[in-house]
């Protein structure tokens, strides 16, 4: 046996441990053909068939003089050649995150001195380089030799926008192949899980080969910005979901619906481990302890619905209505609006309550897939209209203000408090996947949080959008006819 | 070295390890015996601080397995059941990985390996890809990986398993010179004539918890009871046992052999010779009759059953 020497702590720089991760794994995806040699081929073979079917089609397209559709196609095939080998990137990721934790040699690494974000950056830079000087080397020969035989430059805006996008799209890949392998403890799981990767790029392809048909630069730059954004939420996920804890620490394979329920029901009833449930009382004070942690996304809320007011009225000023509109836009004719259809008064507070709580549940559906966005902006909505309608008083020489007291202000007092605790309670259950608690696993987080939001809900919401129905059926008109009456 | 107290895992509702208290020193073996899914994996995880304890402490070698991770990963060295190798690799660079991560220098690393191979019986294999070695070459390979940085603990899951007689002797060696040299070892094993070959001390889990633990010879007395001894003569017994009963508490008694207990083998033994030799029974063998580390392993698991 060889001496032991006593053991020495070494320093540890984290920039040389990711890197010591990625050169292995890529010397490893290198040494396996079957992603060298797809690679290789969509490097070199196809940006020259890309090439062909550019020149091509561009000959085709001559015979009618409609080369304008073939020159802007040259943009689209540029993309493509781009993004084939980028989508390689996908295929490394799961096989080095998931594939690993198969082959039982993630433990080793696991106790090793590595930490998780050096683990998660040297899989990252190993799941992306490969595919990516592939995607910018097939990129550089399709360009190349269009050059030569068509003379095509492409303009140095549209060289950026295609590189960022290449590379863009491939970390976001890499970035969900790691969220979809924290889900997944076999390769073969992790290829079904893809689909929920693969279907949204193969339409993100599609709307970015529109934007480059049409020429809209200024459109794929916000793009850009857009999966740049969500390539961010995706590292945090990941980086959150990519730790020994949740690695080694979860039986993942089953769906316990059970313990999510009972997980939900705790939170949301306030049940004890004891068994017992707490008096009305109790469980709205404990309710009322979750609102010191919704000033956060109250703050962001009201900051989105100054964003509503101000393009509510930029709007109104982009298309004022046309005279003989305006014209309709009086008081009276409010007023007399409303007594034709006073019959209604008696069922409006139920169908105001119904479409509250659609809104509501709409919010929180499609918030779920937004990490929060689409229930911002949903909230956003109603006052971007209500800026709107009160600027083209304004434009048709009205009081804007006098149509806000008559015709929103009453209820508003509580349908606003109301929408704004309920979407920050949204907010915070459904931002919790970027940033959950360390306490609690991902799902609890979501549960809990999901808990808290419907405890908002029932407590609060709820019984301030009843009022409010009830004041905008009942008192809100009378204001109205006061006002205009 | 390691040292933990009431240290307990929960997973969500399942209850993995509870009260867990260890205390191992330095240059000392601890087994860790149990059935499958007693704990044994948890509890070498978060010891090895890839799992954070949900109650209780531990500490490794002087660092905390929670505050500090990281002392406690550079301190370890750790061998799972599944050696999970880079099967396109060759041993050595599969070494130099791993010695990269530990900030060992390639050359340091190569010779150390080489000698390693060396050491168990597989030199000319370093160079070879690791997917063409055998299960029990895998192990080796393993346990090599997890001696590379000289750490001061090593935890090993099965080190022998899937390994032939002759691998595993050597492993054995290898584990006993490591713990000669002061490192601490765990070691999880079913491999039970192993554990009472290589422990120091012997700790025994079922359902997360410690139901037994101490030295082999404490472990016995406690679980077995005092030892038993047995003896031969050179005529069949033929009823003249009940001669002895005032001298010990006859257990069995066989043709020419009787197996009894004492409480003072010092002073019993010498006057049950004499007895037997007054009763015209000459004595061929007097000796303790040998009580297998299984023996007290199966009566821990049966009564708690």
């Amino acid at each position: 046996m060889t001496t032991l020497t006593p053991f020495l702590p070494v320093k540890q720089n984290s920039l040389r441990m990711a890197l010591v991760i990625a050169r292995r794994e890529i010397r490893d995806s290198f040494r396996d053909w079957r992603i060298i040699l797809p690679i290789f081929l969509l490097t070199l073979a196809f940006p020259a068939l890309m090439n062909f079917t550019a020149r091509r089609a561009i000959a085709f397209a001559d015979q009618y003089g409609a080369e304008i559709i073939a020159t802007q196609l040259i943009p689209f095939l540029l993309l493509v050649v781009g993004f084939f080998p980028m989508s390689f990137s996908l295929i490394i990721a799961l096989e080095t995150f998931v594939g690993e934790k198969e082959r039982n040699s993630l433990e080793p690494l696991l106790a090793s001195p590595l930490t998780n974000t050096e683990l998660y950056a040297g899989k990252m830079l190993a799941a992306l380089a490969p595919p990516l000087t592939a995607s910018y080397l097939g990129m550089s020969v399709y360009m190349f030799s269009l050059w030569i035989n068509l003379a095509w430059r492409p303009e140095p805006e549209l060289i950026i926008q295609v590189m960022l996008l290449t590379t863009v799209q491939g970390v976001i890949m890499v970035a969900a192949a790691v969220v979809v392998s924290s889900q997944a403890t076999s390769v073969r799981a992790a290829n079904l899980l893809a689909s929920f990767i693969i279907v949204p790029m193969a339409l993100l392809i599609q709307f970015e080969a529109g934007a480059l048909f049409w020429g809209n630069h200024a459109g794929l730059w916000w793009l850009i910005v857009g999966l740049g954004l969500t390539a961010v939420v995706l590292i945090r996920m990941g980086l959150y979901v990519f730790n020994r804890e949740e690695l080694l620490g979860r039986d993942i394979d089953q769906i316990r619906l059970g313990w999510m329920f009972q997980v939900y029901w705790r939170r949301l009833s306030g049940q004890g481990w004891n068994g017992r449930f707490p008096r009305p009382l109790a469980w709205y004070r404990e309710t009322l302890t979750i609102f010191p942690t919704l000033l956060q996304p109250i703050g962001m809320l009201l900051l989105a619905f100054g964003g509503a007011v101000l393009f509510g009225i930029w709007l109104a000023y982009q298309y004022t209505l046309p005279p003989d509109m305006q014209a309709e836009l009086t008081g009276a004719n409010m007023a007399a609006n409303l007594e034709q259809y006073a019959f209604l008064l008696t069922a409006l507070p139920i169908v105001i309550i119904l479409q509250n709580v659609r809104v509501i549940a709409l919010q929180a559906l499609l918030g779920v897939f937004t990490f929060g966005v689409l229930a911002v902006l949903i909230f956003m909505l109603p006052w971007g209209v209500m800026a709107f309608l009160a600027t083209q008083f304004y434009l048709a020489g009205q009081n804007p203000f006098q149509f806000l007291l008559a015709a929103f202000v009453p209820h508003a007092l509580l349908e606003f408090p109301a929408l704004l605790i309920t979407t920050a309670a949204i907010l915070r259950w459904q931002v919790v996947i970027i940033h959950p608690s360390p306490d609690h696993t991902l799902s609890e987080n979501f549960l809990m949080r999901m808990a808290d939001f419907t405890r908002i809900f029932l407590g609060v919401g709820l019984p301030l959008l009843i009022t409010a129905a009830f004041v905008e059926a009942h008192i809100t008109t009378h204001v109205l006819q006061m006002i205009y009456g | 070295m390691i040292e933990t107290e009431n240290l307990g895992k929960v997973f969500d509702t399942f209850t993995a390890v509870q009260n867990l208290t260890l205390n191992v020193p330095a240059g000392q073996l601890l087994a860790l015996l149990g059935p499958n899914g007693a704990g044994k994996t948890t509890t070498v995880r978060m010891i090895g601080a890839i799992l954070k304890p949900t109650t209780g402490y531990a500490r490794v070698n002087g660092y905390d397995v929670v505050t500090q991770a990281d002392g406690v990963r550079r301190s370890i060295g750790m061998l799972t059941e599944q050696p999970g190798l880079y099967t396109r690799m060759s041993g050595l660079e599969y070494l130099e990985f791993y010695g990269r991560l530990y900030g060992i220098p390639d050359k340091e690393t190569r010779a150390k390996g080489k000698a390693m191979f060396e050491r168990f019986y597989m030199a000319g294999a370093e160079d070879k890809r690791l997917g063409t070695y055998s299960k029990g070459m895998r192990q080796k390979v393993g346990l090599i990986r997890s001696m590379l940085h000289n750490p001061a603990v090593l935890l090993l899951d099965e080190p022998t398993s899937a390994m032939d007689p002759h691998s595993a002797k050597l492993v054995r060696d290898a584990i006993l010179e490591l713990r000669n040299d002061r490192r601490t070892v765990i070691l999880c094993t079913h491999n039970l004539a192993e554990a009472e070959l290589l422990a120091d001390k012997i700790a025994i889990i079922k359902q997360g918890q410690i139901v037994a633990q101490g030295t082999f010879t404490e472990l016995k007395q406690q679980l077995l009871g005092r030892p038993q001894l047995e003896v031969r003569v050179d005529k069949p017994l033929n009823g003249q046992v009940k001669e002895l009963d005032h001298l010990v508490t006859v257990e069995s008694v066989a043709n020419d052999t009787i197996r009894y207990r004492t409480d003072n083998p010092d002073l019993t033994n010498p006057q049950l010779v004499r007895c037997l030799h007054k009763l015209g029974l000459g004595v061929i063998s007097l000796q303790p009759v040998s009580q297998s580390l299984e023996q007290v392993y199966l009566r821990v698991i049966e009564e708690m059953e």
